[in-house]
């Protein structure tokens, strides 16, 4: 069994008079231990809001959470919140988008990191400082002795992110969920925090989820990938598999619209066309139709089905044909 | 090799310096601010001078030494004269002695209201921002309610309950008035901690309740906190004045305070303004010292400003 399953997981929005909203609609996926996994699409996709409902963070008011997540054979969803409470932070971690953003202002960084030492193993600050400093020195903070008084606003933004990564992984969760790790940060520091997280994760054996919009992240570091639309996931495989030959209409548009370096120069780029904006409801078509160049009548007619083939899942009426290139494929 | 060593020695030593406290730093900012220094300057003599009035006062205050001097039926009041440097009041008592002793009732009414007002709206705002809810709906519906009244009216009232009015009633009744500010200005920050990424955060880290709510929702809703009370210090001198004038305060007089001798010389203004405005003027910039102050000390502590 795998260590987290998340099955058929659905989360819906509702506000007293107004339409309900699919944020999350159907979701399945599995991660072993030492696995990484990503969930992959544009804004607006249910990505975070995937990983909110897993770590059980969604308001208990207007969001409706169904579907089970099953980690190490309990249902999560199932747990009352000072069971959840106790898992998260020790068994579960999570790192948040916007580094800075997400640690306190106005406590010390060293603070900030004993914080789930003390609270879920019991330490007193003192032996719990010393543990945080080599946490900080794990993730690659230079001088973590001088650090650990330091407030957020002092440090850079990748040391920031590598503190939070820091505080994630202090009581050496099983399951790490990294939302959007690098969107904040430039790219050189990106690919440091890419490499720490793969090491640190390897190291630990720590299962990982890792939600992004960057291909190339995933392209770096995921096993399995799943490409999420409207809320739904509409291709899962392996990566080199997805990278290789990409079947959805969606994922090859994802794909197509990455600059490449070789491309002749002055080419232009080629978007999706369209926004999140122009979904339609799965319920009775495909919500990618409006912006699918493959779109065919019964695209809108009919939602399509999940298919499971040669280990790719597939949810498309029309799917690409292998070895299409990709720059004819949507005009802009 | 030897540049090697001093090199890393170096390193070492800037490493112990840079790690600062928000204490250190703060003080740092605040030592190079010339704002702050005034403002440091007039509440450090204040408080000094209210500490040691009754001993630097030429005379006692409470004795009318002068009172051959007061002629009722003229109005009569003793002029400026050799060993009372300001004259005397109303009753003939040494003016300058009793300024100088005014500063520490004056102190004392201040500090307490804002202390206890402080107090109670630190509580009722803890309680709004942290539980939310009907706990929430319940004490803003209060607020609200005490909001509605004219602060100066509601504080009469509020003191015009007790039989026999005291010092300790003045500050009582502006205290009380002070709660529903604190109360709202600390829910409303709180509010906006609550949904801020560092509380999810901290959320996803399992960290207990009251863990976020005093560790990472209160400090860092307590900024505007803080400078409303420096503020509050000020109007709650001059309220506590308002209710001595009024017949509210403190009715042994024999200790001044600066808003009760205001009151006392209402009817002799035009001919005697002195009396008026020494008292005015010290409350005014004793008020002005404390605003600039915390305006500063605010900036010093804010993490934010701090670059």
């Amino acid at each position: 069994m795998a260590l987290l399953e998340v099955r058929d997981l659905s989360v819906v929005f509702q506000r007293k008079g107004e339409a309900p909203f699919h944020a999350v609609d159907g979701v399945s996926f599995d991660v072993e231990p030492g696995q990484t996994v990503g969930l992959v699409g544009e804004s607006g996709c249910g990505k975070s809001v995937t990983s909110l409902a897993i770590m059980g963070l969604l308001p208990k008011r207007g969001a409706k959470v169904t579907g089970s997540v099953t980690y190490d054979g309990t249902d999560l969803l199932k747990l009352s919140d000072k069971q959840m409470r106790d898992k998260r932070g020790s068994e579960l971690g999570m790192v948040f988008q916007d580094p800075l953003s997400s640690l306190n202002p106005v406590v010390p960084i060293g603070l900030q990191v004993t914080e789930v030492l003390e609270r879920h193993r019991g330490m007193p600050r003192k032996e719990a400082m010393i543990e945080a400093k080599d946490l900080l020195d794990k993730v690659g903070i230079p001088d973590p002795n001088r650090r650990l008084k330091e407030y957020p606003h002092q440090l850079s933004g990748g040391m920031r992110q590598r503190a939070l990564i820091a505080i994630a992984l202090a009581c050496r969760p099983k399951l790490l969920i990294a939302d959007e790790p690098t969107t904040a940060l430039d790219v050189t520091i990106q690919a440091q925090i890419l490499s720490l997280m793969k090491e640190l994760v390897q190291d630990l054996g720590t299962a990982l989820v890792m939600i992004t919009h960057d291909l190339g992240v995933v392209a770096g570091l995921c096993d399995e990938v799943n490409v999420l639309y409207g809320g739904k996931v509409v291709e899962k495989a392996m990566r080199h598999k997805l990278f290789a030959e990409p079947r959805h209409p969606y994922t090859h548009g994802l794909l197509a619209s990455i600059p490449r370096l070789d491309a002749p120069r002055g080419e232009k780029l080629t978007p999706i066309k369209g926004s999140v904006a122009d979904n339609i409801p799965w319920t009775s078509a495909c919500a990618f139709a409006p912006r699918c160049p493959n779109a065919l009548d019964v695209c809108r007619a009919e939602t399509p089905a999940e298919v499971d083939k040669l280990g790719r899942l597939l949810r498309c009426h029309n799917p690409v044909v292998p070895g299409t290139p990709a720059a004819e494929e949507v005009p802009v | 090799m030897a540049l090697g060593v001093s090199k890393k020695e170096k390193i070492d030593g800037l490493a112990e310096s840079a790690g600062v406290s928000l204490a250190a730093s703060a003080w740092k900012r605040l030592r190079r601010s010339p704002v702050f220094l005034i403002g440091a300057t007039i509440i450090g003599i204040f408080v000094v001078l209210s500490l040691l009035s009754p001993w630097l006062a030429p005379q006692d205050p409470s004795v009318p030494m002068l009172i051959d001097q007061v002629v009722k039926a003229r109005n009569e009041i003793p002029p400026p004269q050799p060993g009372h440097l300001l004259g005397g009041d109303l009753q003939g008592r040494d003016f300058f002695s009793r300024l100088l002793v005014g500063s520490q009732q004056t102190l004392i009414v201040g500090v307490g209201a804002t202390i206890i007002g402080l107090a109670g709206g630190l509580i009722l705002g803890t309680l709004a921002g942290a539980l939310g809810g009907w706990v929430d709906s319940v004490v803003m519906r209060i607020v609200d309610v005490m909001l509605s009244l004219p602060s100066l009216l509601l504080a009469f009232s509020i003191a015009a309950m007790f039989a026999r009015p005291s010092q300790f009633t003045v500050i009582l009744a502006v205290s009380i008035v002070q709660i529903p500010v604190f109360a709202r200005l600390l829910r409303g920050s709180m509010l906006a901690q609550r949904h801020s990424d560092h509380v999810l955060a901290a959320t996803a880290l399992g960290v207990k309740k009251g863990a976020i709510v005093f560790r990472h929702m209160l400090p860092n809703s307590l900024s505007p906190v803080i400078v409303q009370s420096t503020l509050v210090l000020a109007t709650a001198i001059i309220e506590a004045a308002a209710l001595s004038f009024l017949g509210l305060g403190n009715p042994d007089d024999r200790l001044p305070e600066w808003g009760q001798m205001l009151g006392d010389v209402q009817n002799v203004f035009d001919t005697h303004p002195h009396l008026a405005a020494w008292p005015a003027v010290c409350i005014i910039v004793v008020a002005l010292g404390f605003t600039l102050m915390g305006e500063t000390l605010r900036e010093a502590l804010d993490p934010k400003n701090r670059r």
